[in-house]
């Protein structure tokens, strides 16, 4: 900058060294992003790939000191789908109760979240902040401290070895956080929508599903991603609460070829990825939303 | 963020301009009438049952059940105990704050611009997006002595003998600080990330102007423009990864002889491999004199800013 204001002769030759400094600090720049990102990818995906390179192993393949599958071949998929051993029986009842899991969670936390939100955000009910707060305090506890006594309590209720137990104990935990979501994307849709329609003689319920659900489609669809990935992500409270055979999901299942004296490696990594399809399919489907979604609760908590 | 904040303006300064609507608006928030009443009942009642029947009650039986003093002796007197305390501290605070840390130095580095960075994101958010319990076997495995992952890369590429990760007490809780750091921290550097996009670009051309860049720039703008946020981050996940109990569980089972217990899983060994739930939840609730400090602040901070917003 100096050397353009002076602009006299000796100045060109200082501009143009410090020209090539720029350059040179330009390239180191870019050459140290470069070396970042190397770093980032083999982070990233060294233990994604230790999953893919087991499963694709034989069973005593695995036990060796290779870097890559001495003879890749898919037959533990196969051997998965077609729940060609003992240990993976009930691997399709097991997948399928899975997915009931993640699909009421995120059903119901939608619906009563959004309920709860609309109540508060949108029709002020009086003491509404009670229950801000106490979303807020759901919202801070540890949930694994809550589990001794939910084993407990739910013998009380009656939902030992049954899906509903889960369901409510992880939906209890993902309402706060669609409540959050709720009501701060709640307060960017304008309230006078809510006014005109009453003034039209629309009911509290037509307003909730005909103005303000279609208006927060893209905080449903943040929320709902969040408590999916919530459910497919548990596991302490399935590992607890479903322990009879016919009651398990895949991730208490899976825990339990770990716990076993041989573990089929290379299965059990089949059946992981499997099971994590899913997930990863809608989060990358939905990340746009999802994002938008963590910088409304992320930036606010 | 702003974008909430401009709009709430809008509409305040619209109801001062039309003196109809004020009225009206205060008819919505105080007396809702009849049957809107018992909507609006009926609409926060699921939340309401939910909150009482899966929050306060097992808070409460929780605190009866840990409510005996003599169990705290007996605790005490648990050798597993005193290691665990130290696991607990040495986790959470190495796991969040490394963690942490690191990520706000990447959202920086994801804020360049570029296809190729984009890309790298996109690789970079998957442990995160992949189930826990798959990533964390995976990890199990790859930290295995013998036959892991890790430890053949080491002596195929570098020629080095690897340790034995998950054998000794230090390694392996080491091996799960950093799982637990590779599993978590796409989650919190998109949320930096977040943060950092919403501080206006014109206060750093203007520093550009004035000379700051790089590292000043860093200091002077970045750092205490997220300083509220990342308070809050670390408050929050400091309090969630005190109840972590599956990254120990799977990546080192607690071993070698439960010495790498962390609370939460010394809290589950004791309720149901001792079958004693009153010594597991004391075991739990001595986390309390750490949470509760914690819990206050981070609910003032987020109430506040919710205020502010």
């Amino acid at each position: 900058m100096s050397a353009v204001t002076a602009g006299t002769a000796p100045s060109r030759s200082l501009s143009t060294r410090m020209r090539r400094a720029a350059r040179r600090r330009n390239m180191l720049v870019n050459a140290g992003a470069a070396v970042l990102g190397v770093v980032i990818i083999v982070w990233s995906l060294l233990p994604i790939y230790d999953m893919v390179m087991v499963s694709l192993e034989g069973h005593d393949d695995v036990f060796s000191s290779r870097i890559f599958p001495a003879d890749p071949s898919a037959s533990t998929y196969w051997q998965v789908i077609t729940q060609g051993y003992w240990y993976l029986n009930f691997f399709w009842y097991q997948y399928w109760r899975s997915i009931l899991l993640g699909v009421a969670v995120t059903g119901l936390t939608l619906l009563i979240g959004s309920l709860a939100s609309f109540a508060i955000g949108r029709m002020r009910i009086r003491f509404g902040w009670v229950v801000t707060n106490s979303a807020l305090l759901t919202y801070v506890i540890p949930s694994a401290f809550l589990a001794i006594p939910y084993y407990r309590i739910m013998q009380d209720y009656g939902l030992m070895n049954n899906l509903w137990s889960v369901i409510w104990a992880l939906v209890t935990f993902a309402t706060p956080y669609a409540i959050f979501i709720f009501q701060n994307y709640g307060a960017s849709v304008p309230i006078e929508l809510d006014e005109a329609a009453r003034i039209d003689g629309a009911s509290p319920f037509q307003i909730y599903w005909r103005i303000y659900l279609p208006l927060m489609v893209p905080a449903l669809v943040a929320v709902g991603t969040f408590a999916l990935l919530l459910a497919w992500n548990d596991y302490l409270f399935q590992f607890l609460l479903l322990s009879s055979k016919r009651s398990m999901t895949v991730p208490v299942a899976l825990s339990q070829f770990l716990n076993s004296d041989e573990a089929p490696w290379n299965l059990m990594m089949a059946t992981a990825i499997i099971y994590a399809l899913p997930p990863v399919a809608i989060y990358y489907m939905f990340r746009r939303h999802m994002t938008a979604g963590l910088t409304m609760g992320g930036v606010k908590g | 963020m702003d974008g909430t904040s401009v709009l709430r303006s809008g509409a305040a300064s619209s109801a001062q301009a039309l003196p109809g609507l004020r009225a009206r608006r205060r008819f919505w928030r105080g007396g809702l009438q009849g049957s809107e009443y018992t909507w609006a009942i009926a609409f926060v009642v699921p939340y309401i049952a939910i909150f009482i029947v899966f929050v306060i009650y097992p808070i409460v039986y929780g605190f009866w059940l840990g409510s005996k003093p003599s169990l705290y002796p007996e605790l005490f007197d648990d050798p597993v105990y005193k290691m665990t305390v130290v696991n607990t501290l040495l986790f959470v605070g190495f796991g969040v704050n490394v963690r942490n840390a690191i990520a706000l130095l990447l959202s920086g580095f994801f804020m360049r611009k570029g296809w190729w960075v984009k890309g790298l994101l996109m690789i970079f958010v998957l442990p995160w997006a992949v189930p826990m319990l798959p990533t964390f076997i995976s990890l199990h495995w790859m930290f295995d002595g013998d036959y892991g992952l890790l430890n053949n890369l080491l002596w195929s590429v570098f020629h080095i003998n690897g340790a034995h990760w998950l054998d000794t007490r230090w390694l392996a809780l080491g091996s799960a600080i950093v799982s637990f750091i590779w599993k978590w921290m796409p989650f919190w550097t998109i949320i930096l990330l977040a943060g950092r996009m919403a501080i206006p670009t014109d206060i750093y051309e203007a520093a550009k102007v004035d000379g700051a860049t790089g590292v000043k720039s860093f200091f002077h703008i970045t750092v205490p423009m997220l300083a509220n946020l990342y308070l809050m981050i670390t408050l929050i996940s400091t309090i969630w990864t005190l109840g972590d109990f599956n990254t120990i569980y799977f990546v080192t089972g607690g071993g070698p002889a439960m010495s790498t217990y962390v609370l939460a899983n010394l809290g589950i060994r004791d309720a149901f491999d001792l079958a004693d739930p009153r010594l597991g939840v004391a075991a739990v609730l001595t986390a309390l004199p750490v949470l509760i400090p914690l819990t206050v602040i981070l609910m003032r901070k987020l109430k506040h800013a919710e205020v502010q917003l």
